[in-house]
């Protein structure tokens, strides 16, 4: 019997076979298209300018995803609504609970509703099902408000979604509130802002009895992981009131009167901080950019907070100094003996967000890591530019990537670990690669004093794992080390 | 509109609650995957294929890139053509590959844009580009998601590739076409082996053995090795016979059915081999091709198989079970579950199927008194719904019956797509004698596992 291999071997080729394709052109093109080579940049090699913000490439294989998907990240953990995507089935099922974002309470935003268009919706419009299927839902599971996604062809056939809210909202007595969210309108930014003007609807819509002028709402983090009741926890100790989370473990009752809060704290700017502005402008609440990932910008964020209540009461400081205090001291100990472990080890960061990547930054310096490429789906100007001040010379910075330039790069770079969601999880791997999921689906928290250490293991779980120096990439390197001198060059490698 | 629920009256739900299927394109895209040198390619917005390839990827654990043509708002409203032939020229300048399989989505098909034309029109414009990069076949496919879900456009693809590269060109001798429909990487790779062993060349289509579940690699491959040549696709008109998998799946949708009109290659259409019964025919379809006998390794997989269906018959019988998923696949459990003296009670799937409920009566009448609750086009609310009054003891499906499996506290033995939630889904093999053995284990051990935790003797003898 011939095995399958060998049979493979002998198909008689076609006229020119794919792998004599690629064996042909190999050297023709380099990784990155051409009219991408200002959406990546090399710190140190040329003055720094950087284009982002463009659509992206046709063919390209992006990163990154819809208008609707902004929207719907962003939204997605106000537990106590009902969320109905308005369009085909699919983009709601990529959708269903696919964030780690955690409830205290009510689970309306664990499930997925769609009005599953069918084609004769498409021909005759789909607004008489977004009716009935709105009423029905409402009806069923009592949600405190509706968000009504909008998808691509929902933009096409012309439903008119916000005259079938606003008819709905009358019947129903709750909120019914329109999310512009056509999937080809923009990229996920546009979203983002879609997402912050149908939040800006609710907000100032219930009376703000019993708020203290100590008192803020977490804009931008989503309880992955059940980050939010970290930060929660830091400011009670500091003797902050929450007023309303922005949107981790959010409730639609919070959010109608989050106008009472003396302070916006915006995290993961890209994606609320049209709301923060929002909020400035009509109801003269300022905010503050935080980052509670890692430990300086944690610590910096607390201390920014209790600066600005100074004044209303002068012991907040002292509190959150001793706050700092003793988380640190905790914290440092066990720290240093993973820094020990990964000093010199290198990395990759590609994430969704920038303000994201400038911690991971810091963090990576923290444990003693380089870090040899940073770049984001959604970056804006600004964020690059902070970027290109904040990394060694030598880093990659880029925008809008795909898994062609990430693959290369990560070779290039040799690097030890890549930060990334699960799209990028696969390349890493193949090619070797230890990883760190830091996008929506963790499971692990990585925010606050604890999530540094909860990162540092993460990061050592994956960089020290024993089975890096079987996979082809490490093999001959390790094998090397082998011949010469067993335990010493191993350990050398190692650290 | 949904079917109507066991024994009520009411209006049926309008909303989809946790649907139980996915779109059409996803499908296209996994049968893309299994052709080799191949990049799917959706014809619409960014969204779409980012959310496809995260899905995908969940499951598979490889790297899944999908192209799009990264439709934009001038592009919704001046048609979508120049973006797709950017797409296709980008793809074919980056990735080199052999075949471009493009599916359209949603948006495409509503605004209209003629896909076959606008392909046909780059194949034009674009000749000695296509040329110097070895004139990579471009496949199309038409999957608007209203029109039908992911089972739909993964035939419609299988269809669309056959249609539209499959000639009488012989490749090789011997040769016996295999379209099993959507399952693991892991079957495919035993369906090969069974087929070899009777002396035949596999050409199974789509092959995503290796596409979709690769080895480690030393340098990032761009298109992953693996697949179905298009050399031995092409031959497809001069196989012995073609065997297609699927009772769920009609003949105008069947790619063997094209290749039996077309090329005069016979048609063998079974059911998904999962069971002795199922399996026992597809054995005899190999057997009848070649005039040859079942190999004595097949025969003592089988042989095994009975022996374990004896020995572990008392643990499961009359344990009643709610199955869901693809069509074929569930009533390629439903036959199995039935011929072990598991009781299926509610056989349920996502998508929209006339051929389902025939095909379990099929299955199920001659051991079963009592047919189970049938339901195509319906979501998890509706199983819940359901299957909440018949009180089943096991559940068996995708990771997406998670809630209903701790809610009810009862074993979810996990198959089919997505698996989200466990590790090795591509690695999971139902098919054939060895295949169903696999199976029979891991059901036998989930009941006694559930007995075992909630007793309040820790066992440790069974
Ligand atoms: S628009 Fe259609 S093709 Fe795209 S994700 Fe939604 S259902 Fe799928
Ligand atoms: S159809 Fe539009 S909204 Fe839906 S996933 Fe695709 S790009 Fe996003």
């Amino acid at each position: 019997m011939r095995s399958w291999t060998r049979w493979k071997k002998a198909t008689p080729p076609s006229p020119i076979s794919w792998h004599e394709i690629i064996r042909k052109v190999p050297a023709m093109t380099n990784t990155i298209f051409a009219e991408r080579k200002d959406q990546v940049h090399r710190k140190g090699e040329e003055p720094f300018q950087m284009a982002c913000d463009k659509e992206s490439l046709a063919g390209a294989v992006s990163q990154r995803a819809c208008v609707f998907c902004g929207s719907r990240v962003v939204l997605y953990p106000i537990t106590d609504a009902l969320h109905l995507v308005h369009g085909p089935i699919g983009c709601a099922v990529y959708t269903w609970d696919i964030r780690g974002a955690l409830s205290s309470g009510p689970e309306l935003h664990r499930h997925s509703y769609s009005t599953d268009l069918q084609e004769s919706d498409v021909i005759f419009g789909g607004e008489d099902k977004l009716y009935r299927a709105l009423t029905q839902l409402i009806d069923r599971i009592s949600p405190k408000a509706a968000f009504v996604y909008s998808t691509c062809i929902v933009g096409i056939i012309g439903d008119d979604l916000a005259g079938i809210c606003r008819k709905v909202e009358r019947e129903k007595g709750i909120p019914v509130i329109p999310v512009e969210s056509e999937g080809f309108k923009g990229n996920k930014r546009a979203g983002y802002n879609a997402a912050c003007r149908a939040m800006f609807q609710l907000v100032g819509t219930a009376p703000t009895d019993d708020i203290s002028p100590l008192s803020v709402n977490i804009l931008g983090d989503f309880n992955l992981a059940g980050e939010i009741w970290i930060v929660r926890e830091y400011l009670e100790r500091m003797g902050v009131q929450v007023v309303a989370n922005i949107t981790g473990d959010g409730r639609v009752d919070d959010l109608r009167r989050a106008h009472g809060a003396a302070l916006n704290l915006v995290q993961c700017s890209g994606s609320t901080i049209d709301l923060a502005k929002m909020m400035e402008d009509e109801y003269q609440i300022p905010f503050l950019r935080v980052s509670y990932f890692g430990v300086e910008d944690m610590a910096e964020s607390l201390y920014n907070i209790a600066e600005f209540f100074k004044d209303v009461d002068p012991q907040v400081m002292e509190r959150t100094k001793a706050l700092v205090r003793d988380e640190l001291s905790e914290l440092y100990p066990k720290l240093r003996e993973y820094r020990q472990a990964l000093e010199g080890k290198k990395a990759a960061i590609y994430v969704g967000g920038a303000f994201k990547a400038f911690s991971l930054v810091k963090a990576f310096r923290h444990l003693g890591m380089t870090v040899e490429l940073v770049g984001s789906q959604t970056g804006t100007e600004e964020d690059y530019k902070e970027l290109h001040e904040i990394t060694d010379p030598g880093t990659i910075i880029v925008d809008d990537s795909n898994p062609l330039e990430l693959s290369s790069f990560l070779q290039e770079k040799d690097v030890d670990i890549f930060v990334g969601g699960v799209k990028e999880r696969p390349i890493a791997y193949k090619l070797g690669v230890g990883f760190c999921d830091h996008n929506h689906e963790r499971k692990e928290a990585l925010e606050g004093f604890i999530g540094m250490l909860n990162f540092a293991k993460e990061v050592y779980s994956t960089v020290m794992s024993p089975v890096w120096r079987f996979t082809p990439r490490k093999k001959a390197l390790y094998s090397k080390a082998l011949e010469t001198d067993v335990c010493h060059e191993i350990k050398a490698i190692e650290n | 509109m949904k079917s109507k629920l066991l024994k009520t009256e009411k209006e049926p739900y309008v909303a989809t609650t946790d649907s139980c299927k996915q779109c059409a394109p996803l499908g296209a895209c996994l049968a893309f995957k299994g052709v080799e040198g191949s990049v799917p390619f959706l014809h619409g917005s960014q969204g779409c294929a980012t959310y496809m390839r995260r899905y995908v990827i969940s499951h598979f654990r490889e790297p899944v890139d999908i192209a799009s043509s990264s439709l934009g708002e001038k592009h919704a409203i001046y048609g979508g053509g120049p973006n797709l032939k950017l797409g296709l020229k980008n793809v074919m300048a980056k990735y080199h590959c052999g075949v471009i399989g493009v599916a359209t989505t949603c948006l495409t098909e509503t605004i209209g844009d003629d896909t076959p034309r606008l392909v046909k029109e780059f194949r034009d414009e674009f000749a000695d580009e296509l040329e110097c990069h070895g004139n990579p076949s471009i496949v199309n496919v038409s999957t608007p998601s209203y029109a039908g879900s992911h089972v739909d456009g993964f035939h419609s693809a299988v269809r669309a590739i056959v249609d539209q590269l499959a000639s009488n060109v012989p490749a090789m001798e011997n040769t016996v076409n295999l379209l099993p429909g959507f399952v693991s990487p892991a079957d495919i790779r035993y369906l090969k082996e069974i087929v070899h062993d009777f002396g035949l060349n596999p050409v199974v289509l789509p092959d995503i053995s290796e596409t979709l579940d690769g080895p480690a690699a030393s340098e990032y491959e761009k298109v992953p090795s693996g697949g179905t040549p298009v050399a031995s696709i092409k031959g497809m008109g001069t196989a012995l016979s073609s065997i297609e998998f699927g009772r769920c799946l009609a003949n105008s949708m069947g790619a063997a059915n094209v290749l039996e009109d077309r090329f005069n290659v016979r048609s063998r259409r079974l059911g998904t081999p999962i069971g002795l019964r199922e399996t026992d025919i597809f054995m005899d379809a190999l057997k009848e091709i070649t005039c040859r006998t079942i190999p004595i390794k097949y025969e003592l997989e089988r042989g095994r198989l009975v022996d374990s269906y004896v020995d572990g018959h008392k643990y499961i019988s009359g344990k009643k079970a709610v199955i869901y998923g693809d069509p074929d696949m569930v009533v390629a459990l439903t036959s199995f579950l039935t011929e072990i003296g598991i009781r299926p009670v509610l056989c349920a799937t996502g998508a929209k199927s006339q051929l389902f409920k025939t095909a379990i009566k099929t299955v199920t009448e001659e051991i079963l008194d009592e047919s189970p609750e049938v339901l195509d086009n319906v979501d998890f609310y509706d199983i819940e719904e359901t299957a909440e009054e018949l009180k089943p003891d096991v559940l068996l499906g995708s990771s997406k019956g998670y809630k209903l499996s701790r809610k009810w506290n009862i074993p979810l033995v996990r198959l089919g797509f997505p698996i989200h939630d466990r590790f090795g889904a591509q690695r999971i093999c139902q098919l054939g004698y060895k295949g169903t053995q696999d199976l029979f284990d891991m059901i036998v051990n989930a009941v006694i596992q559930a007995k075992q935790d909630r007793s309040p003797i820790g066992y440790t003898y069974i």
